[in-house]
């Protein structure tokens, strides 16, 4: 047996998540005295395919077939599948990304494998159940869920684990050419269209968010410059996603996005319940409020009771202050 | 045009979590149920590409008897008719194989879920009832146009997003932004009452996962305010003794 994880990547380039996921399956790999292997689907440099086994990927298979070039689910599902099966991998581990999401449930049944999605602890063997923790009623809760069967599929929710690297750098890269099915290829992408001046919200390690009481959209610009000045990702509450002041990939919450950054701050958001889910395993909270019975400050670490009008602007000052 | 949506029956979002039994069973005393109000955003999308007398939408729910208020709901907001697969959802490796089973004796152009349950977020039904049907899963996604069997859909990625055709059949999990909610009408609401509402028997599957326990997230310590015009101390707070910048 052995462990596998797959690579994903974002125009040749992996993100920090890509190498907690590499840590991650290295640490499953070390509690059951095996290796671990990665994968990597499309165009990679050498370079930086080596950088993986920093975290503890003693092999790297790299698909390089033109048509694999663009993300296609269902293809992709299938390399992983044909390589978890090649390398004996019981356990494949992916990043619970927006791909990864995609992935690993077609994965899991490829496999006939229990899955456990957005994982936020290594797995416990106690007792001779294999059990992972996972988030569940949209982070009000967790769940812990025991994999009965023989192979097992897990995703890492971003910010759980960490970047750990392994004792030995050393790894040896294979090219790796899975068979071609070509019902895989119904699906095609026509277009990739990223913002790649932002950071991205849901492997953000620290997000600005702010509410309705920024009062109207055009009063973003401070918000946006807080964030840019912290290199942090923002986000908001629902009435304001629907109120179009904001996109809806902005929206954290119950039924948006649910976040695990180091650090959220709150501007100017009362704190519901549905909102609160989705920032409760932020790793410290800080809530700006003019209301000092708003329900937010019940699951804050830092407030600051006052306008967000009046706060924001000396917060930008201090920041700038800070870093000189 | 024939369109499945999958339906999950979920606690309404204002429920505050607990857990009875050693907290290894949900707590449903005094719960509301809803809609998964993803699903609901999934269902709205079919009934709008099924307008005018275009193709019938179909809502499957995989449940005991107690869910059927909520298939209710889902046929008041205009779904034509709704299966329910008479079962307790042990997993998601469950929900979908049941899915795909009645999908399979039963075409559809278009199958929809919604991205996820707000339950037990699993966000999984959709691509492995795609993967037991063989056919093309687009999960999380923003924004669906359709014409003349050719699906264009944009998909959410990490700080953007990917446009995806699909000619035929495919399934897709959908997020806010492909439909605007609907509400239900008194109309829609009289007539629930007497659309078909089939029950199904449910399948043998294998078990490949269990949940064992539930855990509520710690209690955080009692905030610290810092004064509103000293701004300098938040940031020294946040550098130093939290060390999170």
């Amino acid at each position: 047996m052995s462990v596998l994880v797959y690579v994903e990547h974002a125009n040749g380039k992996f993100k920090k998540s890509v190498f907690e996921a590499v840590s991650y399956a290295k640490a499953i790999a070390e509690q059951n005295n095996t290796t671990l292997t990665a994968i990597s689907i499309g165009s990679v440099e050498e370079a930086d395919l080596k950088d993986l086994g920093k975290y503890g990927a003693s092999k790297v298979l790299t698909v390089t077939n033109d048509q694999l070039k663009n993300f296609v689910n269902q293809a992709y599902a299938s390399v992983i599948a044909e390589a978890a099966t090649k390398e004996s991998a019981n356990i494949v581990v992916l990043s619970n990304s927006f791909s990864g999401k995609g992935l690993a449930p077609r994965i899991a049944v490829k496999l006939k494998a229990g899955f456990v999605d957005g994982a936020t602890e290594l797995p416990s063997t106690e007792g001779g159940k294999f059990t992972v923790k996972k988030t569940a009623f949209s982070g009000k809760a967790f769940a812990i869920t025991e994999l009965t069967s023989e192979n097992k599929v897990i995703a890492l929710n971003p910010n759980a684990f960490g970047v750990k690297e392994a004792e030995s750098a050393d790894t040896t890269i294979e090219t790796f050419s899975p068979s071609e099915k070509s019902n895989d290829f119904a699906a095609i992408v026509k277009d990739i269209i990223r913002a790649t001046d932002k950071v991205s919200l849901p492997d953000a390690e620290l997000v600005v968010s702010a509410g309705r009481g920024l009062k109207g959209p055009e009063n973003w610009g401070m918000i946006e410059e807080l964030a840019d000045l912290l290199g942090a990702a923002t986000a908001c509450s629902k009435p304001v996603s629907d109120a179009d002041w904001r996109p809806h990939s902005e929206h954290v919450g119950q039924t948006g996005i649910t976040v695990s950054p180091n650090l959220y701050i709150a501007i100017g958001i009362s704190g519901a319940i549905q909102h609160l889910a989705g920032v409760s395993s932020s790793k410290v909270i800080v809530v700006i409020n003019k209301d000092p019975e708003a329900p937010f400050f019940k699951v804050a670490d830092y407030g600051i009771v006052g306008d967000a009008f009046e706060v924001v602007p000396k917060l930008i000052q201090a920041l700038k202050a800070h870093k000189g | 045009m024939k369109i499945l949506v999958c339906i999950s029956n979920v606690p309404d979002t204002t429920t505050k979590i607990t857990f009875t039994n050693d907290n290894t069973q949900f707590n449903t005393a005094g719960v509301q149920y809803i809609v998964n109000p993803y699903d609901e955003i999934a269902l709205s999308k079919a009934i709008s590409l099924c307008e005018g007398g275009k193709g019938t939408v179909t809502v499957i729910n995989v449940g005991e008897s107690g869910t059927e208020p909520t298939i209710r709901k889902a046929l008041a907001i205009g779904a034509d008719e709704a299966v329910r697969v008479n079962a307790a959802p042990r997993d998601a490796y469950f929900t979908a194989f049941q899915i795909a089973e009645y999908a399979k004796a039963n075409d559809f152009d278009i199958i929809l879920t919604g991205r996820e349950s707000i339950d037990y977020n699993g966000a999984q039904v959709a691509a492995m009832v795609g993967e037991f049907l063989d056919i093309p899963s687009i999960s999380i996604i923003k924004k669906l146009d359709y014409d003349a069997n050719t699906a264009t859909i944009e998909r959410e990625i990490e700080g953007g997003k990917e446009i995806v055709t699909v000619t035929g059949k495919f399934i897709a999990s959908c997020a806010e932004g492909v439909a605007e909610p609907k509400i239900p009408n008194m109309r829609g609401i009289m007539s629930a009452r007497t659309k078909p509402l089939q029950v199904v028997d449910s399948k043998e599957v294998e078990q490949l996962s269990k949940i064992e326990k539930f855990e509520t997230p710690a209690p955080r310590g009692t905030v610290k305010l810092v004064p509103a015009d000293d701004a300098e101390k938040l940031i020294d707070l946040l550098h130093q003794e939290a060390k999170v910048i």
